[in-house]
């Protein structure tokens, strides 16, 4: 355990010295608040007016940058390490492969879900002291989505800097994987579940394996329970889950798919040449 | 004490070992040279656990890659190229005697011997410091612990005269107890830290030869250069060296450290012209030292 703590530092220590790090927490950072600056809590939609309406946008706009972010920052520092010459140095030392590899995974996990969850819980704090009602529930779901989101990002990220022997490669192959997920987005299930006559439940389960697509609808159905917003796609969400189901389902299904990835890339790692 | 077996290392359609066998006994202080693509840093990587490859390597009966903490544990590496680290100096000396189970005060001596102030950069990013700043830490990283093989890749490059000699005095307090692989593509560099020479040529032992040196790893030798008349160029590459300018810069005294004789004689050979007269001396004082 003190082995893993001390390469997690290391990893922390690294990261939070790197430029990635300062554009990420400024953008986070940044979002809040532009979103507080441009009188959004003031703003009434569908509703939604407060913090509520706040969070929800937040939300909104991290499913946009987040998963990018996460993907492009860790295969470029991952497999630009290995290029660079810190892998041979740093697994010259007496450290074993699975706490070298899981102090990294752990290290990066609190630099990229830090800022994240930070610039919520700042605009949280500034509601609290302007007085605004603070909706707890929608907090705690929308805190455990993005750390799900970040877990699940950060896993795949992991699989890919490992697969990857360059890090142009990986940047690429992460690029790919992001541009994928977000074409199999509602939108574009629409258009495939028309053009091609596949069943609904088919296309359901589709979108239901695509973590941004599930972090998606999850963020909607806590302002939106009935999840009018999605059209027919969500009888079937609903006949199968019901509402508990979903969040569940929304909590835990990114998480181990990240940590699933995590696991092969561990294992691949294990396996093949390190530096 | 260290043993590989028919190590056969394949990069795609690339062979870098080719079937190499070789041993390695304590006590052994080794020259492994070679030509760029020799297969020099594959085998150091091999002996590391870091590659996969065919064949067997052995560190006193345990594999590197399955026992990988074990024989890690006994094994102080410097890397030639430092790497880009940025986190801060005193929190990789934690890290490393963390790992390593040592204590951060006795890497922070070895910095300290070979002129190095850890106090001083303990908050400035490794990436930051001078060549020849990491190369200090790196080594006092590998040297202060527990550790008996030191695999040094160009240890010396970026030292400066005075902590060479101090770098050369610490290995010689480990010659007894530890073996030594000193990858070079020179053997000027490195012949009189060794007392045996293994070259390798695409991945294939080619020479491996003892070598007779009389002269200690620690020892010092007096030198004195007489020259016909000064000379600019001259005097910039000596003062290197640490050498004291007499009549004018026509004469010049000087102390070399013993295993660095060769090449300092590559660089007078470069001024042969300018050579009146050249003594080479082991210096009295340091005798003197070692007999009390």
């Amino acid at each position: 355990m003190g082995h893993l703590l001390l390469a997690a530092r290391a990893d922390i220590s690294e990261s939070l010295r790197s430029r990635w790090f300062a554009v990420y927490a400024l953008v986070f950072g940044g979002v809040v608040v532009g979103l507080f600056v441009s009188g959004l809590t003031e703003s009434r939609v569908m509703g939604f007016t407060g913090l509520s309406r706040l969070l929800v946008t937040y939300l909104q706009i991290t499913m946009a940058i987040l998963p990018l972010f996460v993907l492009i920052t860790t295969v470029r520092s991952v497999a630009g390490d290995r290029e660079a010459g810190v892998f041979e140095y740093m697994l010259s030392l007496p450290v074993s492969l699975s706490v070298w590899y899981w102090g990294k995974f752990l290290g990066r996990f609190v630099v990229v879900f830090l800022p994240v969850f930070l610039a919520m819980a700042g605009a949280v704090a500034w509601g609290a002291i302007r007085g605004v009602e603070i909706p707890w529930s929608q907090v705690f779901f929308y805190t455990g989505f993005l750390l799900s989101l970040a877990l699940c990002f950060l896993g795949l990220g992991m699989l890919i800097s490992t697969l990857a022997r360059s890090s142009d490669v990986a940047t690429g192959t992460a690029f790919l994987l992001w541009l994928f997920l977000l074409l199999f987005m509602d939108l574009i299930l629409l258009g495939v579940m028309i053009r091609s006559g596949l069943s609904p439940e088919g296309v359901v389960a589709v979108a239901l394996g695509n973590p941004l697509q599930v972090f998606r609808t999850a963020s909607m159905m806590l302002f939106d329970p009935q999840l009018v917003l999605l059209g027919p796609s969500a009888y079937v969400i609903l006949d199968h889950f019901g509402r508990t189901g979903y969040l569940v389902w929304s909590l835990v299904y990114p998480a181990l798919l990240g940590l699933f990835g995590a696991a092969a890339g561990f294992v691949l790692f294990r396996r093949g040449d390190l530096p | 004490m260290i043993r590989f077996e028919h190590v056969h290392k394949r990069f795609g359609r690339q062979t870098v070992l080719d079937d190499l066998s070789l041993e390695i006994d304590r006590g052994d202080r080794i020259a492994l040279i070679g030509s760029n693509g020799a297969g020099k840093t594959t085998l150091i990587r091999c002996l590391l656990g870091e590659y996969r490859h065919e064949g067997r390597i052995e560190v006193d009966g345990q594999v590197p890659r399955q026992h990988r903490t074990e024989v890690l544990k006994r094994i102080g590496f410097v890397p030639q190229i430092a790497p880009p680290l940025r986190m801060p100096v005193g929190q990789l000396l934690q890290f490393a005697a963390g790992v390593c189970d040592s204590d951060p005060a006795r890497m922070r001596a070895v910095a300290g011997e070979l002129g190095l102030d850890v106090a001083d950069h303990a908050h400035q990013p490794f990436d930051r410091l001078s060549g020849g700043m990491k190369q200090k830490l790196l080594i006092s990283i590998a040297l202060g612990r527990d550790c008996d093989v030191l695999v040094l890749d160009e240890p010396a490059a970026n030292l400066d005269p005075e902590a060479r000699h101090r770098f050369f005095e610490l290995l010689a307090e480990r010659q007894e107890r530890a073996a030594m692989l000193i990858s070079s593509h020179r053997l000027d560099e490195v012949a009189a830290l060794v007392n045996r020479v293994i070259e390798l040529d695409r991945g294939k032992v080619v020479l491996d030869d003892h070598v007779a040196d009389q002269l200690d790893m620690d020892a010092r030798l007096e030198c004195e250069l007489r020259l016909t008349q000064a000379d600019e160029a001259f005097a910039r590459s000596i003062e290197e060296w640490g050498f004291v300018p007499e009549e004018g810069g026509r004469r010049w005294r000087g102390l070399v450290a013993g295993p660095d004789r060769l090449r300092f004689l590559g660089v007078l050979s470069r001024y042969a012209g300018l050579l009146e007269a050249v003594r080479l001396e082991t210096a009295a004082t340091v005798t003197k030292e070692k007999a009390s």
